[in-house]
């Protein structure tokens, strides 16, 4: 029998469960741009559409510093607290 | 010298487990089948064992595996040989050779111990059992006997044992969770299996390799280097060097694997990015300093090929802890269209004797006796630039220039990206024949000869952002500060070669600098 060392970081991923879909939309949707280019362009057409056909709901902006890192965890917490939906866009 | 009696449980040649300590006083000797000197010491042994089993406990600890039978019905011996091949027992009692000799009281106190065949030693021993027995001295011929033989180096000292049985200490520096590989599994293929492999095959990374390995840093093993993404896994030494051992890495090359994961993990040189972008970007690592010459790696011919073990492995090594600390697998978070060969390994050293510039880590502030990795973000590379025509530096230099003209794509000007110009010995000899040729001038002939005024230019939307205003109009760089350049390569031939960056910048990758440490 060969022993070998764990090359990796050995964490076991936490397990998450896609939210429960209601049907309905209600509360606040954040909408992310990357800051991929004309990724404002999509979000605005995402935005009116939603207006449209979810009057209800309150939209919010929020914008990454680049597309090439990961989200600040200060962004994250952000949208966390302050949003029940996030819609994150990516285009070129 | 007394060291302490460590316990043990272990069996004799029948399968019965014997452990110490006992209640009684022992003499305990370890000892080797294919050694001389415990050939000489077995029949003195058995006479003790003869004279005093009575009172004390004689046994012998025996490293030979199978042949601990062979040596016991040699010497018609009727002690229990306990079976310490693993030499687990030889290195928790820290002995150097055998036989090794424990005279032992009830109390646990070692009273004798002492290596080898002194014949004078020996004859004590026999005269400090019998008073503290109270019995007859054991009948033993010494005339017959040598008068000094030494030992042999206990089996346990072997170098691929050792490190094993360190590996395995309750002390050892290793936290890593072991994976027991069945023998009926290929180790190969299970390490393929399981992911660990950028697709060539690794070498296992045993607890006794990774312990050698180890040894090639005096940074503790548990020391955090840095933090991975995309995972963000914990990047500590030890885990470094289990890459390292993977990867083909000698020891004395861990330190500049180190250095490399913690220049990748800055948030300047945003190894997340660098990895998952569809552009498909990969670290290039230049080696400078001292330890270039120390460890072996190649800046002369064939520096940016295959067929240097420091260069290959090294490079290998810090992909290796990208996917598999930081989790980035391709497909997963590793992302690029079309992928390059520098994904696997780009490693080089400068040849810095050749080069008539400060070397590439002096030109970024440190001392020329300073080992440091430099890690550049690049997209290709190396592309090959040929001029054997130019005989003067201005025409050559403007060859070497037009050799940048395609970066990422011709029709790119004013870019906000970084390029790496590595000229070889015979081109350096052209450009500076005239007399000093700087770096300077070089950069400034690169824009001068790139610069297309009335070009349909376009840049990239995504570069965009970074654009500088200081550069010729229509010149490919927006700023010379992006051309970056070192020297190396054999001292035939009229080939230089540029790599071509990624995004560059505060958007997405800086090129960083770290010392190399000890």
């Amino acid at each position: 029998m060969t022993t070998i060392l764990d090359p990796t970081d050995e964490r076991v991923p936490v397990e998450r469960q896609v939210t429960t879909r209601t049907g309905s939309l209600a509360g606040v949707i954040g909408l992310l741009d990357i800051s991929k280019p004309r990724g404002n362009v999509l979000l605005d057409e995402v935005e009116q559409l939603l207006a449209k056909a979810a009057p209800g709901v309150s939209m919010r902006r929020y914008a990454k510093p680049t597309y090439t890192k990961p989200c600040p965890d200060a962004l994250r917490h952000q949208i966390r607290d302050e949003c029940d939906y996030l819609v994150e866009a990516l285009a070129d | 010298m007394s060291k302490a009696p460590r316990d043990f449980l272990l069996t004799d040649l029948a399968g019965a487990s014997h452990a110490y300590p006992t209640k009684r006083a022992s003499l305990i000797c370890f000892v080797k089948e294919d050694c001389e000197t415990c050939n000489t010491a077995a029949p003195v042994l058995e006479a003790f064992k003869k004279a005093h089993e009575s009172t004390i406990d004689v046994v012998l600890i025996a490293q030979s595996g199978d042949a601990n039978a062979t040596f016991a019905q040699r010497h018609g011996l009727t002690m229990p040989v306990l079976d310490d091949t693993s030499c687990k027992t030889a290195f928790e009692w820290d002995i150097e050779s055998v036989p090794s000799v424990f005279w032992i009281d009830e109390a646990g106190e070692v009273k004798t111990d002492f290596e080898g065949f002194i014949r004078a030693d020996w004859e004590a021993l026999a005269t400090d059992i019998a008073t503290h027995t109270a019995q007859a001295a054991a009948q033993i011929d010494w005339a017959s006997l040598p008068e000094w033989r030494p030992g042999c180096g206990s089996k346990h000292l072997d170098p691929t044992i050792y490190d094993k049985l360190r590996a395995e200490a309750n002390d050892s520096p290793i936290r890593a969770r072991q994976i027991d590989i069945a023998t009926s599994d290929d180790v190969a293929e299970f390490m393929f299996d399981q992911g660990f492999s950028d697709g060539l095959p690794l070498v296992p990374p045993t607890p006794e390799r990774v312990m050698r390995m180890l040894a090639g840093t005096k940074r503790d093993p548990q020391e955090l280097v840095a933090t991975v993404p995309p995972n963000m896994g914990e990047a500590t030494v030890e885990k470094i060097a289990i890459n390292a051992v993977m990867a083909g890495c000698k020891p004395e090359y861990l330190p500049v694997v180190i250095a490399a994961v913690e220049a990748a993990c800055t948030d300047e040189f945003n190894i997340h990015g660098v990895t998952a972008t569809t552009m498909g970007a990969a670290p290039v690592m230049i080696v400078n300093g001292p330890i270039r010459e120390k460890i072996g790696m190649n800046s002369g011919l064939g520096a940016l090929g295959a067929g240097n073990r420091a260069n290959a492995t090294i490079g290998r090594a810090l992909r290796l802890v990208v996917r598999n600390v930081g989790g980035a697998s391709t497909g997963g978070v590793e992302r690029s269209t079309h992928g390059n060969p520098m994904k696997f390994t780009m490693c080089f050293a400068e040849h810095e004797a050749r080069s008539p510039w400060s070397a590439l880590h002096v030109e970024r502030g440190f001392d020329a006796e300073d080992s440091v990795v430099t890690l550049f973000a690049m997209t290709s590379g190396p592309v090959h630039i040929v001029d054997q025509n130019s005989r003067s530096p201005h025409d050559l230099a403007g060859t070497l220039g037009l050799g940048l003209d395609g970066a990422l794509s011709p029709k790119m000007r004013n870019l906000p990206v970084d390029a790496l110009l590595v000229v070889c010995p015979e081109h350096i000899d052209t450009l500076m024949k005239e007399g000093p040729f700087s770096k300077a001038d070089l950069r400034a002939r690169v824009q001068e000869v790139t610069a297309r005024p009335d070009a349909d230019q376009s840049v990239d939307g995504a570069l965009r952002g970074d654009k500088k205003g200081d550069a010729p109009k229509g010149a490919k760089f927006a700023s010379e500060d992006h051309i970056h350049i070192v020297v190396a390569g054999s001292e035939a031939g009229k080939f230089s070669s540029a790599f071509y960056g990624w995004v560059s910048g505060a958007t997405g990758s800086t090129s960083v600098s770290k010392k190399i440490k000890d």
